[in-house]
């Protein structure tokens, strides 16, 4: 009996952490921009990232404007 | 094709477009989607200001030809062809791809409708005259 509930805790437990897991990495998507060049070349900056401010900054200025 | 007409096909064909600005280098509008002019020039005038500041993230002579911010609630698209310049705004997790398939045929549609730098339009069919008509 004892033996089944520490199983059954063992498993709600790794439930509970996968979750977390989950969650934290797809559960909010952090905005990002991406910027493509003339010479084929690509560079990807997420929010937070000290290049990307400026240039999402841009952005949400662009779709205020749109939607406002 | 003019740009109004170029507009209209591009919202017509992609469903997550939902507002779109043609524009030129110095920022002036050419067309827009929106009803409102203030609004298309604001949008004209952040997605330039977006292409400026893109141009700045690499230093080497490199020109960017497109960019694309992901937000939250939306997306915008940002994409360059020489002097021509298009902006549209997304739904949020849009078709990357599509996208921008669609803005560069608009593009290229708008600029079909002449102006300087507009690429050769196809040769309209000539008809003969009958020797009798000259």
């Amino acid at each position: 009996m004892k033996r089944r509930l520490l199983a059954l805790l063992g498993f709600a437990t790794g439930v509970l952490a996968g979750s977390v897991v989950l969650r934290r990495q797809f559960g909010k998507r952090r905005d990002r921009v991406e910027v493509y060049f003339d010479d084929g070349a690509m560079v990807s900056y997420t929010d937070g990232a000290v290049e990307a401010s400026p240039l999402l900054d841009a952005a949400r200025d662009a779709l205020n404007a749109a939607r406002s | 094709m003019d740009a109004a007409q170029a507009l209209a096909d591009l919202t017509e064909i992609s469903s997550q477009i939902e507002a779109a600005v043609l524009f030129d280098a110095s920022g002036a509008v050419q067309g827009s989607t929106l009803a409102d002019e203030g609004k298309a020039q604001g949008l004209a005038e952040a997605a330039a200001r977006l292409l400026e500041r893109a141009d700045a993230v690499r230093a080497e002579d490199v020109a960017v030809t497109q960019v694309e911010a992901a937000l939250a609630d939306g997306c915008v698209f940002v994409v360059r062809d020489d002097d021509r310049r298009i902006a549209a705004t997304t739904v949020a997790n849009p078709t990357v791809g599509l996208v921008f398939y669609d803005l560069k045929s608009c593009l290229r549609d708008a600029a079909g409708s002449g102006g300087a730098g507009a690429p050769d339009e196809k040769p309209k069919r000539r008809t003969r005259k009958k020797p009798d008509e000259a």
